[in-house]
Parts: C-alpha cells; sequence; structure tokens
C-alpha cells in the first residue's frame, strides 16, 4: 500500500467543519486508494454530505487538511474540480434540455475541445446505453435513465475521482443492479468511486467502506477486516442464524435465555449472538420446549449491518460514560 | 491563466436554449407588461374632470342658471342632480353620490341686480384631496371672473394678465406623463423576475449545486445567466416604446437611441436585484414575495405615481436611492421634454453606480449563503 498521501485518490487527515457551535464533522481522517470503490455509510445527518461537499471544495475546511487527487483542497479548490466529477441524490440535469444538449452542456462547462466532446458523448452514450434518447427531454426519462445521464454528464471530462451521493436512492432494482455492473467495470479501468449509500447489500460490494455516525468515523476498512473487528466480533462469543417458522415468538423466548447476548429479526430467521461456552443444541431444546419447531440451527458471518450496529452501540456506551 | 468568466459561453446557450424551449414564458413575459400599459393607458386619467355634481338652485332666475352654465361648460363639473332643499343636497353628498354640491341662495339674482354681493355657497367633499383643490380652484376662479366681468363692463382689457402655458405636454395628457415611468416599472418587473426565476429554477433542481462542483467560475456563471435576459429586456423596452409611440401617440421629443443608451444600466440594476433576489429566495414562490418587495418603493417613492419633491423628507431621503427615480428622470426627460446627455449624465452615472454596488453585493451573498449553504 502507497503512503505517500498525493499517491492516494483521497487523503484526508484530520478534518473538521463546525456550523458556528455545532461541529458537523468531528476530527475524521482516512484514505482511499486510487481504483477503489469506497463506500461512504452513515445515518441522515452524520456529516456525509459535509464531508463530500468539503472534499470537492464546495465547503472550507474548519480545520485539518485533505489531498484530493494530489491536490490540497484548501489551496486549490478549482484545480481539484478540473479532476473530480460529482453525481448528487437528485440527478443535476436540465429537465427542459433533451440528453444530447445536457452533455453537451457539461462538456462544454468543463471546456473540452470540440473534437474531443464529440468523442466523449459517443463513449459515454455506448457504455450508458443512452443511444435510443438523446433527442428525448431530460424529464421524459424514467429515474434510471436519469441517473445514467447524470452520471454521464459528471464523467465527461474522464476524471479520475467520481462522487456518487446516493446515487441508488429511489431507483427500481434492476437499475440499480445495472448501476453497480458499470461502476465496476468503470472501476476497472481504474477510475476511483467515493460512494454514499444506505443500502446495506451495496456497502458489501464495496471494496472499501467507512462508516461515519454524527460526525465521528468509527470505521474504515475492507468489509471483511470490518467483520473480524474484537467489537464486532467479541472473544468468546458466536454468531449464529436460527431459523424457524414463529420468528417473532422464538426472538422473544431467545432473548430470555441466558447466554444469548443480542437476537434480531432477519426475515423468517433470527441471528444471535451468544457465548461459545452455550450449547446449540440446549438452545434449540428449550425453543422446542416452547413448541417452537426449529428448522436449522448454523453459525454465520457478522453482516455490514451488524458491524455497524455494534460499532454504534459501543460508541454510544462510550459517549455515554465519557459525559458520566 | 485562468479565465475569470470561465463557462461563460456554455451557460449563456444553454440559458438561450431554455428561453427557446419554453416559449410561452417569454411570450408572457413581453405581452403582459403591454397589457398592463393599455390598462393604465387607457383607463386611468389623472386629470380631473366631470366631477359629479348636485346642484340646490333656490333662486331659479337667469342670472343663477348663467353661473351654473359657467360651471358645466368648465368640464370640471358634470351635474348630477338638481335638488329642491339642503337636505337632499347634504345626503347627496354624504352618500358618495356628489362630491360636489353648490347651493345658489333665493337671493342671489336680486343681490347682484342690486350691486350688493352675492353668495353661493359650495360643498366639497374632502375625501379625495386632488378632487378637492380642483373644485376649489375652479369655482373660485369661475366667481372671480363672474365679478371682474361685471365690475370691468366698460374695460375689455385686465391690468395685469397672466398667460400660462405648458410647455412639454400642452394637453395635459395623461399616458404622456404615466407611461414613460410606467416603462421603468415594467422593464424592472420583467428582467428582475426572470433572472431571479432563472437562478432559483436551478437551486430547486439542484442544478446550481452542480455547476458549483465545475470548473465554472462565479463571474462566468452569473454573466452567462444576465446577458440573455439583459437581450430580452431590450426587447420588452422597444415594444414598450413602439406601443407607446404608435397606439397611445405620445410623441417622443428626444433621441431614443440615447433612451437606449441609458437603458443599459437601468437593466443592469434591474438583473443585480434579480440576483440578490435569488441568493436570498430558495423557492420561486420565496422569488416572487421578495421581489415584489422590491417593487413597491419603485412604484411609491420613484416619483411615478406621486412627485418626489412633495414627499416628506424621509421619503425624498429614499428616493435618491430607488433606480426607478433616476431611470423615470431619463424616460421623462428624453420622451417629453427632448433632455439631450448633457442633462442626463449623472443619472446614467447614478444607476451604473447603484448596479455596480448592487451586483457585488449579490456576487458576495451568492459566494457565502448559496455556495456554502
Amino acid at each position: 500500500m502507497a503512503k505517500n498521501p498525493a499517491e492516494a485518490a483521497i487523503s484526508a487527515e484530520h478534518l473538521v467543519r463546525r456550523f458556528g457551535n455545532f461541529t458537523a464533522v468531528n476530527d475524521v481522517s482516512f484514505r482511499v486508494e486510487k481504483g477503489e470503490i469506497f463506500g461512504f455509510l452513515g445515518p441522515n445527518g452524520s456529516g456525509k454530505t459535509t464531508v463530500i461537499k468539503m472534499l470537492t471544495g464546495l465547503l472550507p475546511l474548519s480545520g485539518g487538511s485533505a489531498l484530493v487527487e494530489g491536490v490540497d483542497v484548501g489551496a486549490d479548490s478549482e484545480s481539484v474540480r478540473e479532476r473530480i466529477g460529482y453525481m448528487s441524490q437528485n440527478f443535476s440535469l436540465y429537465y427542459d434540455l433533451t440528453v444530447a444538449e445536457n452533455l453537451q452542456f457539461y462538456g462544454r462547462i468543463y471546456s473540452l475541445e470540440p473534437a474531443r466532446l464529440k468523442r466523449r458523448i459517443e463513449e459515454i452514450v455506448q457504455l450508458n446505453g443512452l443511444a435510443p434518447y438523446l433527442t428525448r427531454l431530460a424529464a421524459q426519462l424514467s429515474g434510471g435513465w436519469k441517473q445514467r445521464l447524470a452520471l454521464g454528464c459528471a464523467m465527461l471530462h474522464e476524471p479520475a475521482l467520481l462522487f456518487l451521493d446516493e446515487p441508488t436512492a429511489g431507483i427500481d432494482p434492476v437499475a440499480r443492479r445495472q448501476l453497480w455492473d458499470l461502476l465496476f467495470e468503470l472501476s476497472g479501468h481504474g477510475i476511483t468511486f467515493f460512494v454514499t449509500t444506505h443500502y446495506m447489500d451495496e456497502a458489501e460490494r464495496c471494496s472499501h467502506v467507512a462508516y461515519i455516525y454524527y460526525g465521528q468515523l468509527i470505521a474504515d476498512g475492507t468489509p471483511n477486516s470490518l467483520r473480524e473487528l474484537p467489537d464486532v466480533q467479541p472473544q468468546g462469543t458466536l454468531r449464529v442464524e436460527i431459523t424457524t417458522p414463529e420468528v417473532t415468538r422464538a426472538l422473544r423466548l431467545a432473548r430470555q435465555i441466558p447466554g444469548i447476548r443480542s437476537a434480531t429479526i432477519f426475515g423468517q430467521s433470527i441471528h444471535a449472538l451468544i457465548e461459545d461456552h452455550f450449547n446449540l443444541d440446549d438452545l434449540g431444546d428449550q425453543l422446542l420446549k416452547n413448541g417452537i419447531a426449529v428448522t436449522e440451527i448454523r453459525p454465520l458471518a457478522p453482516s455490514l449491518e451488524d458491524v455497524f450496529v455494534e460499532l454504534t452501540c459501543k460508541h454510544q456506551a462510550m459517549l455515554e460514560a465519557a459525559r458520566a | 491563466m485562468r479565465n475569470f468568466f470561465r463557462g461563460f459561453g456554455a451557460v449563456f446557450y444553454k440559458e438561450v436554449l431554455h428561453v427557446r424551449r419554453d416559449p410561452a414564458t417569454l411570450f408572457f413575459s413581453l405581452v403582459i407588461p403591454l397589457l398592463q400599459m393599455v390598462v393604465l393607458g387607457f383607463g386611468i386619467d389623472t386629470n380631473i374632470r366631470q366631477v359629479n355634481t348636485v346642484v340646490y338652485n333656490a333662486d331659479a332666475r337667469r342670472e343663477s342658471r348663467e353661473l351654473i352654465d359657467r360651471l358645466k361648460n368648465s368640464d370640471t363639473f358634470h351635474i348630477w342632480r338638481y335638488v329642491g332643499n339642503d337636505q337632499d343636497l347634504n345626503d347627496a353628498i354624504i352618500a358618495g353620490k356628489a362630491r360636489v354640491g353648490i347651493k345658489i341662495p333665493v337671493d342671489y339674482s336680486d343681490r347682484l341686480l342690486h350691486n350688493m354681493s352675492a353668495q353661493v355657497l359650495v360643498l366639497i367633499d374632502g375625501s379625495d384631496s386632488s378632487v378637492a383643490g380642483q373644485a376649489i380652484n375652479v369655482t373660485t376662479a369661475i366667481g372671480l371672473d363672474e365679478s371682474l366681468r361685471r365690475v370691468l363692463e366698460d374695460r375689455s382689457t385686465l391690468a395685469v394678465d397672466i398667460r400660462p402655458k405648458l410647455l412639454f405636454n400642452p394637453d395635459s395628457r395623461s399616458p404622456n406623463f404615466l407611461l414613460p415611468g410606467l416603462t421603468a416599472i415594467l422593464l424592472l418587473n420583467v428582467t428582475t423576475f426572470l433572472t431571479a426565476f432563472s437562478i432559483v429554477r436551478e437551486k430547486e433542481r439542484g442544478t446550481l449545486e452542480q455547476l458549483f462542483v465545475t470548473p465554472v467560475r462565479p463571474m462566468g456563471l452569473l454573466l452567462g445567466k444576465l446577458l440573455p435576459y439583459l437581450a430580452i429586456g431590450f426587447s420588452e423596452l422597444s415594444l414598450i416604446l413602439s406601443f407607446m409611440r404608435f397606439v397611445f401617440q405620445v410623441p417622443i421629443h428626444g433621441s431614443v437611441v440615447l433612451l437606449a443608451f441609458l437603458s443599459l444600466p437601468y437593466l443592469f440594476v434591474s438583473l443585480s436585484i434579480g440576483i440578490l433576489v435569488s441568493s436570498k429566495a430558495n423557492t420561486q414562490s420565496e422569488a416572487i414575495q421578495l421581489a415584489f418587495l422590491t417593487f413597491l418603493p419603485s412604484i411609491f417613492f420613484s416619483g411615478y405615481i406621486f412627485p418626489r419633491e412633495t414627499m416628506p423628507t424621509v421619503f425624498y431621503v429614499i428616493s435618491y436611492f430607488i433606480p426607478a427615480s433616476y431611470y423615470i428622470n431619463i424616460t421623462r426627460g428624453i420622451i417629453l421634454r427632448g433632455a439631450g446627455i448633457a442633462h442626463l449624465w449623472i443619472d446614467g452615472l447614478a444607476l451604473f453606480a447603484i448596479g455596480t454596488i448592487l451586483l457585488i453585493i449579490a456576487a458576495r451573498r451568492f459566494q457565502n449563503k448559496v455556495i456554502m449553504a
């Protein structure tokens, strides 16, 4: 791994952003390598968009520093803007312009030469499958196509780094799948992606994820390394999946059994964190005794959602302890 | 070298596309001002004529009827009704049927014939001061004239003969006075709204935020947005002027080229106000309200309706900060009085200064409130 900050796509050191007395981003440091798909997660209002605005030069930093594509954001945000693309969650398109006009406008904004603009539009149209819609008004596109057009507009100038702020909010599952396929393809060409999302399955597909909680970064690593964090999988515990037709009753019961630290419903099964001296057969017996049929009990690796839930609880407990 | 106006061409072209794509908005923004002009030009007459008048002629002989004819012929009074007692005379005024009541006493003719002073009572509804003023002036003048005629029966000329001559609007036509002022209000209206809307729409859509992440420079963005609307403002100006000249027959005594030239700084001011409004407003309805806030002082303090000179001192001082004050001076100066650059350069300069200050404030607010929000 390259350690020179100038070689990273993003190298953020102790970012701070205050609005009056409120600290929206509190001492956030992370590093995104070139070619990564970096998933940036966190609840609404936790500072995700603020961090994007700081990294794209829209908001000045209250503290810390950030190199984006090797350029200091605080010193030369215009050079940063040349090198990055940005797609906001509301697909910032001009609805009364056609697909082709939208592409041409953004190309001119980035002062692409006419020949290069023509070539790039052809490439993007081919890549995103926009060819049948070129003369259609952007307003008439469906959500998925609007998003593809917005992505096309954001990458006309061949940025090395693309910021996608909730790119899949509110679009249908097929379009969502197609967008991710496209991201993987582009990532294969060496483009770095900074993606925020609320979907855990999307987070699982990222090569690197970070979780921000009320202005503080509480997780940062590959999905697998996060799953192995001691906070997530405490010493002497085990995660199991209990499949049963009567999840609600089973959950109520399971929560009363000593040795089960936590339990949550996932569809037709219960995910539980149990102490590893606990005998799985005992659990099955106890449930059976109460008239609950257990189809299967098997060990389970923690999902990213488990990871974030555990880390959030830990962090909150820590904050409360500090306050007390 | 960094281009200070980067993105200007792209934004300009895009704005032209927006305007072309939405011909209805363009049409209405050009035509509605003309409609306003028709309503005000044909409908409003600031000259006071044909005031409803009620008459109680208790005398009813020749002398009294002559007096009433003279009042009628003045064009100021319209005899609404004749009544037969004091009570009806009072009631007609209280009920608002008549604004003026004239009572000729029973001994009017007798006293005149005996060379005594005859009295005529004129009751005036003072609730509209301009009507009341006109009624006082005309009745007094007729009384004086009538007296002089009787005293000077033998002499044919007056000792002092005052001969007033109205210089620039000899017929005192209201459109001549109103329409040049209205031009200022309509231009302000159209350009402020169009600019504010074009920016607020991008705020609502989120495209403005997108533009700030591109290398476009604020000046390139603002000018690219302003210039198409400057062109629309100019089309509006030529429409208004043609309408004024050919439909309302208001003669233009000065140079149209000079008027166009001095309109530039005024349009610049209106567009800057539009940007200022859009830096504050986040939705189109907020923009409408804020824009109206800027129109009201322009209508009331600019001298468009009420002469600036008769305003209370506070408002007179305020009127110096109203761009329309200067522009109305320019339009009335050129159209009605045939004024030249020598008379009006200072107004043009004032407008240019106000526009520059507003644009700087607007650009700063844009930087601080819109980008950083």
